[in-house]
């Protein structure tokens, strides 16, 4: 049993290519400049897994990062 | 104007403007990169080439050595360059001026665009959707990006033919004759210090309005000279790019019928398509200017020389993407740098991409059968934006 995700967007690394709000709109949100930031906690709720390695995968500055706690 | 001599040996003098290198890139691109990850030619006074992704991604991200103060390689380098913020802005100017322009970018606010566009592009069908046949580049994907940006700026969307004239002087013909780029620049300049007077006594809700009423973090108005630079380089940047990239993705299914139905039958497979389509025909490549000695993967750099950065040829490195050279639709996995890497990433992309999907989208829609016409030939553009324009295209039987 694989363990629980959690997402972070390093704000240092974001430039607002916007791919991971394009392919996993549950788990990111934009600010007014576009840049993104994980919701909540960032807690990936059960069923969404595959779409946060999906948007990690994605992500052309390598600023998601994913951990199995 | 002289004609440049045909190129011989691309690894030490490559030319970007040689007429197989429009034609065809990705072999000369692939020869190099196989040789070095940074190639020099002492052409355009001096120009470094990084050939792989890892070369163009250390570049980008390095605003130290390497400035942004021109972005495009030329045969003259005027002093001062024109500047265009935040395109040709380094640190620490960069950033306040590039805030300025992203609110009115976001997907958010494309969404509201997009209406407009997908009705820019059935108009623009329905002109031509009982003809044999049509030249796609010039009465297609050359007018959805023209039109969508005049729209945001807030001038005539008719005036379009005028951009595009003035674009193709800057952008092709200004590499090798000055005159002409610092012509139509002139024009341009009158052209919207004309809409700025307007605004003065008639005030709008566009982005001609948005960055005059700009303040500096000091609460200044921008000057006038900002002011023009950016409406230069959102009038540049937001055509030709597109056209190219709408052009490629259409140049592609004309010619790969399973990929075409296939998009047709799987339509939430598109905007996966369209990624693929920005990674293996990416229309961008941008430039810096070396400001200080440094190396870029092993290879040693001087100042004095440009920097073709191109994310194209980054975007075919076998080295991040399994099978770089093959067209794959569902590739799940795609960093590919299409709209750059780092503090510069292109303030448009998030209207390139809507643009992109929704010409394609109707596109297919209305005319799910088409192919190149065997009997024309498709023309590229030449120098740093890459895409078709000229692309006859026989039309199936349309619905």
């Amino acid at each position: 049993m694989p363990g629980q995700l959690k997402i972070h967007v390093d704000q240092d690394k974001c430039q607002g290519h916007a791919r991971c709000k394009s392919l996993a709109p549950e788990l990111f949100e934009l600010d007014e400049y576009g840049n993104a930031h994980e919701i909540g906690d960032g807690t990936v709720p059960a069923g969404l897994e595959d779409k946060a390695w999906l948007a990690q995968s994605n992500c052309p500055e390598i600023a998601i990062e994913i951990k199995e706690e | 104007m002289s004609n440049p001599a045909p190129v011989t040996d691309w690894v030490h003098d490559f030319d970007h403007t040689d007429p197989r290198w429009t034609e065809n890139p990705f072999p000369i691109w692939d020869e190099l990169r196989a040789k070095c990850p940074v190639v020099h030619t002492d052409r355009f006074l001096g120009v470094y080439l990084p050939t792989t992704y890892e070369a163009v991604k250390e570049i980008s991200y390095d605003t130290e050595h390497f400035s942004s103060r021109r972005v495009v390689v030329r045969n003259v380098r005027p002093e001062p360059p024109q500047p265009a913020p935040p395109i040709t802005s380094d640190p620490p100017a960069h950033k306040p001026a590039k805030q300025i322009l992203l609110p009115p970018f976001t997907p958010d606010a494309m969404a509201k665009l997009e209406p407009r566009v997908r009705a820019i592009c059935n108009e623009l069908i329905d002109a031509f959707i009982d003809q044999p046949g049509v030249d796609a580049a010039a009465h297609y994907t050359k007018h959805i990006p023209t039109r969508a940006i005049a729209h945001m700026l807030g001038i005539p969307e008719k005036d379009g033919d005028l951009f595009i004239k003035w674009i193709h002087e800057i952008l092709e013909l200004g590499i090798h004759d000055d005159a002409t780029l610092m012509r139509a620049v002139g024009d341009m300049t009158a052209y919207f210090a004309e809409q700025i007077e307007a605004r003065k006594t008639h005030p709008t809700d566009d982005l001609i309005s948005t960055l005059m009423n700009a303040r500096d973090k000091d609460g200044q108005p921008l000057t006038d000279a900002h002011v023009q630079g950016s409406l230069r380089l959102l009038l540049i940047a937001g055509i030709d790019t597109t056209w190219s990239g709408i052009g490629s993705s259409l140049w592609h299914l004309a010619k790969t019928p399973a990929d075409r139905e296939r998009l047709i039958a799987e339509p939430k497979l598109l905007p996966t398509a369209i990624e693929e389509f920005l990674r293996a025909y990416s229309p961008v490549t941008m430039a810096r200017e070396v400001m200080k000695e440094t190396t870029v993967s092993g290879c040693p750099i001087k100042p004095g020389n440009m920097v073709l950065l191109s994310f194209p040829a980054a975007n075919r490195d076998p080295a991040v993407f399994p099978d770089a050279d093959k067209v794959i639709i569902d590739r799940k996995e795609n960093r590919h740098a299409a709209f750059g890497l780092g503090i510069h990433r292109c303030i448009g992309s998030n209207l390139a991409r809507m643009e992109m999907l929704v010409a394609i989208e109707e596109w297919l829609k209305r005319i799910p059968d088409f192919r190149l016409d065997p009997s024309r030939a498709v023309a590229w553009s030449e120098g740093t934006v890459r895409g078709p324009r000229q692309l006859p295209i026989l039309l199936g039987k349309a619905v």
